[in-house]
């Protein structure tokens, strides 16, 4: 009887500042003050337009909201390492995705007003249709790798998953896809620790999410997701592999959903206040700020700063969605490139009130 | 002009849109180096290589969530699916994502993919691999379904599927893949999706039929000793309303005959519309002869449930006499 090793393989853990903002500098991305503002500025963007998108679904001017509050840096940090061309599959959470690739903020308000247009992106912001379904868009990002590869194209594309969508079946499928033929897909999962009211452990009986790579033979990472530099360093690696023919990796983050799932949602219910006071302390955004303080790049004024100009871009893209409308009619006009008889006579059919 | 089967009528389209268009390719388990199990794709690999003839992992799923991304990338992927029983694993892609990505994108990216599947009984196949569930996809706003019964028109179809800008399901009855063959030009050709064919004209009753029941249709209109419109749909949607009116307008008499399931199959639909927009052409009630409203039965009791000449003569007659 022969018994031996068959299998050997570990997860490393990445985390770049301290809870105390304190980098370390062994590990510190090489990133220039402007860089790092500009990261600053997303995340704060991020938080604002968030707490927006919250109230006006209070006031009742918005319907069901996701909010990311809490996944700043994870957001904030992956996009940064991605190169404008490369493409990113975003979920319902992922607002920071189109924010900081440059979606006009007021698409992104009219589709959550209940318009299918905000979906459309102008050219260049690179960012797919957002998913609804959970974990279903992981194997179209992996054929849009696998089309990138093809083309011959330095490019990658990223998808955005939670937890909870590793228990599905297509993130299996397309992990096994893109790592079988070797495409390059950067899978980014934000544990947020839980999917609506089911918390990890009762989502996976696996140490890490990280380590499900190590079954698909994938580089896998377990990051510090409210460090925004860490999350920065390991989508760069990943991005890094992709483009030099390794295929997919998965980048772990791990961060906490500070907010409800959506706006119909009480996480009261199912969590502990306590558990929420904890995360509270590790909040992305002022972390970077004790960091960028001691880089001497930040100041309270340039907060202010920072904040009084997000407020502003986020007040003049809810006036344009509040006024933005389209005819009813409109939703015969993307079903099929030409419209069928029976598209045409239903249209016709509902022009004139039949 | 050369004598082909249904099966070599597939594969020459294949191939011939591979060589016009370099953005076409074929995926899915075991159509590359094996040239798929009914070896629709047999040759694709050796002439265009891994990279466009493209074995992929045993996921349905996977195949067709993967041919969206390609799709959304500029390729034209035509995925096959092994048999129709194994689609529904694909089927969240296709009605969550492929049929509604042009809409929710408003045009930005669009999926050009055709899904191809054997379908149908009568070839004394295994569970799950004889099923007839084209009105699933029929009833999914943005997808084309698309079911030949003749090897003319299974390549002209398929090629203009692979042209189509938007998602198509091309499913080909099992039973005909190498049941006859029939004069098929060598050159491309494309026949255009939504239009029905004549197959026979008559003038006491109209018979509406597609894919498996084309020739038992044919066979049961000879039998029946009465003038018989055949109409042979080959696109279920949209599906060819003018044609089916036209026909009834002259004849007044309706019989549809599928082999899916009764309720709810797409037979319901012609019916409805034909009594909606026809009512008063009507001389007597509409028939439907269809499978029975049961899973579909193994290899010994299969003979039972699909709809023979038999079944279909008598409703022909039963027709007339109203």
């Amino acid at each position: 009887m022969v018994k031996k090793t068959a299998f050997e393989g570990n997860i490393e853990y990445w985390q770049v500042l301290d809870e105390s903002g304190k980098a370390d500098k062994k590990i510190e991305p090489k990133l220039d003050d402007a860089e790092l503002k500009r990261m600053y500025e997303h995340m704060m963007l991020c938080r604002i337009f968030d707490r927006k998108a919250v109230s006006l679904q209070r006031q009742g001017r918005m319907y069901t909201y996701a909010p990311l509050e809490g996944q700043e840096a994870s957001q904030v940090g992956a996009m940064h390492a991605l190169a404008q061309d490369d493409v990113v599959f975003p979920t319902y959470r992922d607002h920071g995705a189109y924010l900081v690739r440059g979606a006009p903020l007021d698409h992104l308000f009219e589709y959550w007003m209940g318009y299918e247009d905000g979906l459309k992106m102008p050219d260049g912001v690179n960012v797919f249709p957002l998913s609804i379904t959970v974990g279903n868009h992981l194997p179209m990002a992996a054929g849009m790798a696998w089309g990138m590869k093809l083309k011959k194209h330095q490019k990658v594309a990223m998808v955005c998953f939670g937890d909870g969508a590793t228990s599905e079946g297509d993130f299996h499928e397309a992990f096994n896809f893109s790592s079988v033929h070797k495409t390059p897909l950067v899978l980014l999962c934000q544990n947020n620790h839980w999917a609506i009211s089911v918390p990890l452990n009762k989502q996976m009986a696996s140490q890490t999410v990280a380590q499900k790579a190590l079954s698909y033979g994938a580089w896998g990472v377990q990051v510090d997701g409210n460090d925004v530099l860490a999350v920065f360093a390991a989508v760069q690696e990943a991005r890094r592999r992709a483009v030099s023919g390794a295929g997919p990796s998965l980048v772990e983050c791990l961060t906490y959903r500070m907010s409800m799932h959506t706006t119909a949602d009480d996480p009261k219910k199912y969590r502990s206040e306590s558990e929420v006071e904890d995360w509270k302390k590790r909040d992305p955004i002022a972390r970077f700020e004790a960091y960028l303080s001691g880089r001497k790049v930040w100041t309270p004024e340039y907060k202010a700063l920072v904040e009084q100009s997000a407020s502003a871009r986020v007040e003049e893209a809810v006036r344009n969605a509040e006024g933005f409308s389209a005819p009813p009619d409109a939703m015969f006009d993307f079903v099929f490139e030409k419209k069928p008889w029976n598209l045409l006579e239903q249209r016709d059919a509902f022009q004139k009130g039949d | 002009m050369s004598e082909k089967t249904l099966i070599a009528a597939i594969n020459d389209a294949l191939r011939q849109e591979m060589e016009r268009d370099a953005s076409v390719l074929v995926m899915g388990e075991d159509v590359g180096v094996d040239g798929g199990v009914f070896r629709a794709t047999d040759g694709l690999h050796a002439k265009f290589g891994p990279n466009r003839s493209i074995d992929t992992p045993l996921a349905e799923s996977g195949i067709v969530g993967t041919a969206i991304g390609l799709a959304a990338y500029g390729f034209r992927p035509v995925a096959e699916i092994q048999f129709a029983g194994f689609m529904y694993l694909g089927l969240n892609q296709l009605i969550n994502h492929a049929a509604r990505l042009r809409n929710r994108s408003r045009g930005q990216y669009t999926c050009p993919i055709v899904v191809r599947a054997p379908c149908s009984g009568g070839i004394r196949a295994l569970e799950h691999h004889s099923e007839s569930m084209e009105a699933l996809y029929i009833h999914v706003p943005g997808l084309k379904v698309v079911v030949p019964s003749t090897p003319y028109d299974a390549k002209g179809l398929l090629v203009q599927s692979i042209r189509d800008p938007d998602p198509v399901i091309f499913f080909e009855p099992s039973k005909y893949y190498r049941a006859f063959k029939q004069e098929v030009p060598d050159e491309l050709y494309a026949i255009p999706l939504g239009e029905g064919v004549l197959r026979q004209e008559g003038s006491d009753v109209t018979l509406v039929t597609w894919g498996s029941m084309v020739k038992p249709s044919m066979q049961a209109a000879a039998d029946s000793g009465k003038s018989v419109d055949v109409i042979d749909l080959r696109t279920l949607s949209p599906w060819d309303k003018k044609m089916v009116l036209q026909s009834v307008r002259k004849t007044g008499r309706l019989v549809i005959a599928h082999e899916a399931p009764l309720t709810g199959g797409f037979g319901g639909e012609i019916a409805a519309t034909v009594a909606q927009e026809a009512m008063y052409d009507l001389k007597g009630p509409i028939v439907r002869i269809t499978g029975y409203d049961v899973p579909m039965p193994l290899a010994r009791r299969e003979d039972f449930y699909i709809p023979n000449p038999q079944r279909i003569a008598a409703a022909i007659k039963k027709s007339c006499e109203s």
